[in-house]
């Protein structure tokens, strides 16, 4: 199960590689909000809450593009028949997407965290690494299992591009709650954590109940 | 099929809903602190407990329609959610009309239950457009059943986090609509939770029936002009 999912890893890693598609339109998509939120609040620095709430809201929606993308080439190009057809379980799929996606948004996130504390952040990341890295990583893990769920669930719809954003975003109003609480207090002038343990632990909740709800589920679908 | 018992059933809700809205009006007291207004209470709670507990048995069933294959219960999931969102939108304007009346605004973000329950009904509603925008029958329902199992999961934690947040921001007692109700408050809110949890079985019943009937009929209308077809 692991080596398939590996595979399939690998496989989607090197074609992203290869066509450059989704990555480098999740990081531009990201600059363009940075700068929508600049015109659209009227502010040359964030802090605080306001900070992490554009932060964050900015790498959901990125999120989305990359959800609406992780079936796309298997889709236009019929190669989803040929893994349907070849003898692995469904469950190696979604690990493999799920990791996908995990690499898509580290990767874009390597820019536009750097980007953001250029472009919009008061005060400097500097002080907050290791507990930002903490948050993005089970960030990431949720915004995966369930961005690979959704994506599954919407890749047989007719209307998928409508489904995609309308059924994640719901889904992922926890983990925006949680990240963007957690980091709030380091976006302040006088940084310093706060609470961090409690999101951090209710991130973790619902990293493990979606990872475990996606594989007990994902069976079902992509069945035929 | 689904009609069996239908009629006792409605009888029942019809009386328990008269008698929790007599309770209502002549039994319990007014409150001292918001007065009349308070009595939106007796349906905007009860209303929000079945709500959240008929998207939890959607949940269920559809658990049940992926073990079992068996349409009918994919069927009494989407009932099931179908009603619920309906009272969820009653959820919603009754606590408008009470967040006015008591705290002088329509919409109230500091109020955990509302706001997890908009969080809610926004998901919910994505059932529709997903479970209608499949046409193969047997991939509707499994779909749609995958959707309700992964919605009915997200709602105790979307509760938590919404709960967790706001209770960071305003530090306050959590359970207002606990343990502390003096007793004939109590037993208003229990007879009145009764009635909207029958009500709630009632009209899911009713829809079923009527959704099984119309599909009937299709069948048979089906099944006349193929016949008509062969004739001619």
């Amino acid at each position: 199960m692991i080596a398939a999912a590996g595979a399939i890893l690998r496989k989607d890693l090197r074609l992203e590689l290869r066509t450059k598609e989704s990555v480098p339109a999740m990081t531009l998509f990201t600059l363009t909000v940075y700068v929508l939120f600049h015109f659209g609040l009227d502010r040359d620095s964030l802090d605080g809450a306001l900070a992490a709430g554009v932060l964050w809201v900015t790498l959901l929606l990125a999120a989305v593009i990359g959800v609406s993308r992780i079936f796309a080439v298997e889709r236009e190009q019929g190669g989803i028949d040929a893994l349907l057809l070849a003898p692995v379980d469904r469950t190696s799929l979604f690990l493999a997407k799920a990791a996908a996606l995990f690499v898509f948004l580290v990767a874009v996130e390597v820019v536009a965290i750097p980007a953001f504390a250029l472009l919009l952040l008061g005060p400097g990341l500097a002080g907050m690494l290791p507990e930002l890295l903490a948050i993005l990583a089970l960030g990431d893990l949720g915004i995966a299992a369930v961005g690979a769920l959704v994506a599954a669930l919407a890749a047989e719809t007719r209307a998928r591009e409508l489904i995609v954003p309308l059924l994640l975003l719901p889904f992922l109003v926890p983990v925006l709650i949680a990240c963007a609480q957690a980091t709030e207090p380091f976006m302040r002038p006088d940084q310093g954590p706060e609470d961090l343990g409690r999101w951090l632990a209710l991130l973790t909740l619902y990293d493990v109940v979606f990872v475990l709800l996606s594989v007990a589920v994902f069976d079902y679908l992509l069945e035929d | 099929m689904y009609s069996k018992g239908l009629i006792p059933l409605a009888g029942a809700t019809v009386v328990t809903l008269a008698a929790a809205m007599a309770l209502v009006f002549f039994y319990a007291p007014l409150d001292a602190d918001q007065g009349f207004v308070q009595k939106i209470f007796y349906v905007h709670v009860p209303m929000a407990i079945v709500s959240l507990c008929g998207f939890v048995a959607g949940g269920i069933m559809a658990i049940k329609y992926l073990r079992s294959r068996d349409p009918s219960w994919d069927m009494r999931s989407y009932v099931a959610i179908h009603i619920s969102i309906i009272l969820g939108v009653g959820v919603l304007a009754t606590g408008a009309i009470w967040a006015k009346a008591s705290w002088g605004h329509w919409w109230v973000w500091d109020e955990p239950v509302l706001v997890s329950f908009l969080v809610v009904v926004l998901l919910y509603c994505v059932y529709y457009p997903l479970r209608f925008s499949i046409e193969d029958r047997e991939r509707q329902a499994r779909y749609s059943s995958v959707f309700a199992i992964a919605a009915g999961a997200f709602v105790p934690l979307n509760f938590a986090a919404v709960r967790m947040a706001e209770a960071y921001t305003h530090p306050r007692v959590l359970s207002q609509t606990g343990g502390n109700l003096p007793g004939e408050m109590r037993l208003t809110f229990l007879v009145s939770l009764l009635a909207m949890t029958l009500l709630y079985v009632t009209l899911w019943k009713l829809e079923l029936t009527s959704k099984h009937a119309s599909m009937q009929l299709k069948r048979l209308k089906r099944k006349l002009a193929e016949r008509e077809a062969v004739a001619a």
